[in-house]
């Protein structure tokens, strides 16, 4: 004999619940956070040690906590802008969860912290399922990386609010085809905004700083056509109601 | 992989719903625009079950496929994949409708016999090893 429980939970129901206990910590504390997403050796530390030397040169209070699966080399390496680093190690997990990173934030996050950048574990796949609490999420591609990598990667570049491109300094040496990666992301995330930056040149630093202070200042940012169904599914978690089931193939 | 994190989210969801009962099944419905890939995840969920109430559950996963519509020209559409979420025909973003979906539906448990053990047996079949294309990173 058997009996059948109907549950009609979000799978990500418990993350999605520390995601939104996180963001009201960080509200509580003046605190914004931008969740960086990449695959490995996309130049995301080389970017953000441009972010937080500028953050903290204008006096903007700013820390960064970089994951990684293993090693402390990218911590060591962003705390030579001077900004307060802290290094999560996953011990082999390829994402950050919302829990892990509240967990590192209670006893570290400096007072008067106003922008945090979150350096998620190099990986396209599995981060883009996790709300960390962000107020912005960014998702990064070097021209060297080949201009499918939208397209490739739809939920990671469907779900960010701003996609940056790096290392532009060698976009004429691959030959990297701006048309098709631009197309791709509007496939994907019509209407998301793109920056262009170059860690080496300092090309477009500022203009991504300034882009993300002004989210940080409340100016509205960017929602994706993939991410208005996924709040609304959390809404209607939330409430207690359940969806109604959409078509099953 | 995060399709092991999933099936880890998924056993203890399901164990706070059902704490104390053996599962025979479990119905997961799994957009088309997730990323998360069926075979990894029944792969996962086999290694994370193992020593659970949930041991040997058969795990059902429902697909949903992506479809969204267009608010100048009323068309639905599927999306496919990677979707399409924007209208060439009248140059505007789509809204999405389907595809999303990351849920647990329900679980079918067996209900105990009067000595304490489960009427009737759903041993897992373990022949997992052809599945090796989705190893865990962890
Ligand atoms: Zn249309």
């Amino acid at each position: 004999m058997c009996r059948t429980v109907d549950l009609h939970q979000a799978v990500l129901a418990k993350n999605d619940e520390n995601a939104l206990a996180l963001r009201r910590f960080l509200a509580s504390r003046g605190t914004v956070a931008v969740n960086l997403m990449s695959s490995p050796g996309s130049g995301k530390t080389a970017l953000l040690e441009q972010l937080l030397t500028r953050a903290v040169a204008a006096g903007t209070p700013a820390a960064a906590v970089t994951a990684d699966l293993a090693t402390e080399n990218d911590a060591t390496r962003l705390a030579r802008s001077g900004a307060p680093v802290q290094q999560i190690l996953t011990d082999g997990l390829c994402h950050l969860e919302a829990g892990m990173l509240q967990a590192r934030l209670e006893d570290w996050l400096p007072d008067g912290t106003r922008l945090l950048f979150v350096e998620n574990v190099g990986n396209l796949v599995c981060p883009a399922s996790y709300d960390l609490g962000e107020t912005l999420r960014i998702a990064l591609a070097s021209v060297t990386e080949g201009e499918d990598k939208p397209v490739k990667y739809p939920a990671a570049f469907g779900l960010a609010q701003l996609v940056v491109v790096t290392k532009t300094d060698l976009a004429d040496a691959v030959g990297f085809a701006r048309e098709t990666f631009l197309g791709g992301v509007q496939q994907v995330n019509p209407g998301v905004p793109v920056l262009e930056t170059s860690a080496r040149t300092g090309e477009g630093v500022d203009a991504l700083l300034a882009h993300i202070l002004r989210g940080a200042e409340g100016e509205e940012t960017h929602t994706p056509v993939l991410a208005r169904q996924h709040e609304k599914h959390l809404h209607s978690h939330a409430n207690g109601t359940v969806r109604e089931p959409g078509p099953v193939s | 992989m995060h399709e092991l994190s999933i099936a880890m989210a998924v056993i203890d969801q399901v164990r706070d719903a059902v704490p104390d009962d053996r599962v025979e099944s479990l119905t997961l419905r799994i957009g088309e625009l997730v990323a998360v890939v069926p075979e990894a995840l029944d792969f996962s969920f086999g290694l994370a079950a193992d020593g659970t109430l949930l041991a040997g559950a058969r795990l059902v996963i429902e697909t949903v496929d992506g479809e969204a519509h267009c608010d100048g020209c009323g068309r639905d559409t599927p999306t496919g994949m990677p979707p399409v979420l924007w209208c060439g025909d009248c140059e505007r973003p789509l809204t999405l409708l389907a595809g999303r979906e990351l849920e647990i539906v329900r679980v079918v448990v067996a209900d105990e016999g009067p000595d304490g053990t489960a009427v009737g047996d759903t041993a897992r079949d373990t022949t997992r090893d052809e599945e090796t294309s989705h190893v865990p990173h962890r």
